[in-house]
């Protein structure tokens, strides 16, 4: 059950929206997709849907394209929420379930329970405008995963949700997880990203900027965060060689350095000036590398 | 899972959400209640106007024309009253003020013995009355006068009778003028249902459309079904509540003209409803259902293209453009079936429906007029369809400030490789 994107283009006229895009994404795997606005993402999960033609490349999934005859056992959480505002949600989410190849009472049986998982039992016969837009949210998510998809699309799923019902997603989006499903995921929120995938990729202006597994990408970004907690004052670590970032914090200051090794010369360089309370290297955030790669190129 | 099992499922579920909705059962009632207010029209005015019947004071001087006036409105149905009046004209005029009376009218004779007479009302704007009062003085008048010359009335009816002409089609196989008045009738019902079907049905194809496009559902609907089914399977779910509307009427119409059967016979047969030809049912049936399909599938790429439902309206004004020249050409068709400009409207495909319709309903024409009309409506209808359900792919993805016609091009786009 692997989805796979092999050198894949789309071009509208003269602008190109996904340039030379390869993945490959296997079963039991959360894939995430990072990107500014307008880098590409749903450019790219309308392509994989085939609701998009694709200028150049190929995308199959175990091997075979994707079409309407697959489309039972695939998943799409859109962007832009969709959901009929008039319709009840028993109504609504039976008749999206059984266009994905569901029975009737089967469907019925699914949404109860996810309504049940969510918390939110009495739902059932509402209308969808009448509930919160969070809530909303929970009713377009159990329509994208009712009927077991094989391979889930997710474009952002977690924007406009409260703290704890992203964490009520987050459990669900695992638990598919671990029953085999392939979750390809959407979102600007990098903490979102670096919890949830072991893959990612990162796309800037439809150009795959940075791709591959979380651990390699941060490795090989190469830089360090430092923090320092000190008495003193640190502006001089400014202009220290090695240190591309300096942040003043309340306590001290917040660095990013090229290496591990600038941060043993700094380390030498506060010895003998004061009391330091803090001194820690860190792994660099996806964020921190995010702003790199996408910043660097608006430059 | 087949194409055809989501088709079903698509057009269910448009069919059964749009049947439960507030707009079917008001648009439903009103009809109905126009219907029945159409078949009882006659009682309804009777007894609207029953209540302003009054009687009419005559003051007749000669004292010999109120009699006959009376004898002749007698046998003429009406709900008109004179009554003598014994007093002066000026009490007659107090009594007409006190409404005692709705009118006075005074009856004398001029030195020739010609009728002369004066209508006095509260106001003159009841002309109905007048002019009743009017036609039975014109016929009192001419029989004074017929008197006077000393004819018989029987030789005055012989002169006033209507002259009989029959119109014979010397041409064998074209129509006689039974068959052409039963075809009329049919051709006129079945070109006010394509137009209302048109006008009411099209319209609410590009408002679910758009209304699932607004919504953003329609992008989880495209994900799972193509959007060439989801089109189809959306307008065949409205012409189904299409079909169970018109049901309804004629039902009830039906058993409305039954109850009054007696009235309502006469009108019946001037539709031609009551011995119409197969072929020609059989030719409406086909003919509207074409049409149906044609301006469906224009309407359902029309809404499409809106990301707002407030712009359906404004979005399907050509469509609705087309129909009212169609059923303009129609109405002028009706009369004259053989103008040039109804022969070649016959093949173009959106006046199609209507106008080869009339021709095959009132004139006799080689069927391969029929044949290339229909093939060139159902080649359109298929270029159509593909044109349609490729702007559709495309359009239901397009979100843009403003609708119109140039969002065509960028749906259509949309749906390119590149």
């Amino acid at each position: 059950m692997t989805l796979l994107l092999n050198q894949v283009k789309k071009r509208f006229g003269k602008h190109v929206a996904v340039n030379n895009l390869s993945l490959e994404i296997p079963a039991n795997e959360m894939f995430g997709f990072l990107g500014g606005n307008g880098a590409g993402k749903t450019t790219t999960f309308r392509m994989i849907l085939g609701l998009l033609d694709r200028t150049a490349g190929e995308i199959t999934w175990n091997g075979s394209p994707i079409n309407y005859e697959t489309s039972s056992s695939i998943g799409y959480l859109p962007e832009e929420r969709g959901l009929y505002p008039k319709l009840r949600v028993k109504e609504q989410i039976v008749y999206l379930a059984r266009l994905r190849g569901m029975g009737k009472n089967e469907a019925l049986k699914e949404l109860e329970y996810w309504l049940e998982r969510f918390k939110v039992p009495d739902y059932l016969n509402q209308k969808v405008e009448e509930l919160s837009k969070g809530n909303q949210q929970k009713i377009q998510f159990i329509s994208s995963v009712i009927h077991k998809p094989k391979l889930l699309i997710l474009d952002e799923p977690f924007s406009g949700l409260d703290p704890i019902n992203v964490e009520m997603l987050k459990e669900a989006v695992i638990d598919l997880k671990n029953e085999g499903t392939s979750i390809v995921f959407s979102s600007h929120r990098m903490e979102h990203v670096e919890e949830l995938c072991e893959n990612l990729c990162i796309l800037q202006k439809g150009n795959p900027v940075v791709q591959g597994s979380l651990r390699q990408i941060k490795r090989s970004f190469g830089k360090k965060n430092l923090a320092i907690h000190a008495d003193i004052a640190l502006d001089f670590l400014k202009d220290f060689q090695g240190v591309v970032r300096y942040k003043q914090t309340p306590e001290g200051c917040l660095l990013q350095i090229t290496s591990e090794a600038v941060s043993q010369e700094i380390f030498q360089a506060l010895q003998g000036k004061g009391f330091v309370r803090k001194f820690a290297l860190e792994e660099p955030s996806l964020q921190d590398i995010f702003i790199e790669k996408v910043g660097a190129t608006y430059e | 899972m087949q194409p055809m099992n989501k088709f079903w499922i698509i057009s269910s579920h448009t069919y059964l959400s749009r049947i439960k909705s507030k707009m079917f059962y008001i648009s439903t009632i009103l009809i109905l209640v126009f219907i029945v207010l159409m078949t009882n029209f006659d009682s309804i005015i009777g007894v609207l106007s029953g209540e302003d019947e009054g009687k009419v004071a005559v003051i007749d001087e000669t004292g010999e024309l109120l009699a006959p006036l009376n004898s002749s409105l007698q046998a003429s149905e009406t709900e008109l009253k004179l009554e003598p009046f014994s007093g002066s004209v000026a009490e007659g005029k107090a009594a007409v003020k006190d409404e005692k009376y709705v009118a006075l009218l005074t009856l004398g004779l001029d030195e020739n013995r010609v009728l002369e007479a004066t209508y006095y009302a509260k106001n003159i704007s009841n002309t109905n009355l007048q002019s009743d009062i009017q036609q039975h003085l014109q016929q009192l008048k001419g029989r004074l006068a017929t008197e006077k010359l000393g004819i018989e009335q029987a030789q005055v009816m012989e002169i006033f009778s209507p002259v009989s002409m029959k119109a014979v089609a010397l041409d064998e196989s074209s129509k006689s003028e039974e068959e052409l008045n039963h075809a009329r009738g049919i051709v006129y019902v079945m070109l006010m249902l394509l137009y209302f079907a048109v006008l009411l049905y099209g319209t609410l194809i590009a408002t679910d459309v758009a209304t699932e496009k607004s919504s953003r559902v329609m992008e989880v609907l495209v994900s799972s079904v193509s959007p060439v089914i989801h089109m189809f399977a959306k307008i065949v779910g409205i012409a189904l509540l299409g079909l169970t509307q018109v049901a309804i009427f004629i039902l009830v119409g039906f058993f409305m003209l039954q109850a009054k059967q007696e009235e309502m016979g006469g009108m019946l047969e001037s539709l031609g409803l009551q011995n119409v030809s197969v072929s020609i049912l059989l030719y409406g049936v086909l003919f509207f259902i074409l049409g149906y399909f044609l301006y469906a599938t224009l309407a359902a790429m029309l809404g499409s293209l809106v990301s707002r439902v407030e712009e359906v309206n404004q979005m399907i004004i050509p469509m609705t453009f087309l129909i009212v020249i169609a059923f303009l050409l129609a109405m002028f068709g009706m009369g004259a079936p053989e103008a040039t400009i109804v022969t070649i409207t016959s093949y173009i495909p959106f006046f199609s429906p209507m106008l080869m319709f009339i021709r095959v309903g009132l004139l006799d024409i080689a069927i391969w007029e029929v044949l290339l009309s229909i093939g060139i409506l159902i080649a359109t209808i298929l270029i159509f369809a593909v044109i349609g359900a490729r702007v559709y792919k495309g359009g239901v993805l397009l979100y843009g400030k403003s609708s119109s016609l140039k969002d065509i091009k960028k749906a259509l786009q949309l749906t390119k490789r590149e």
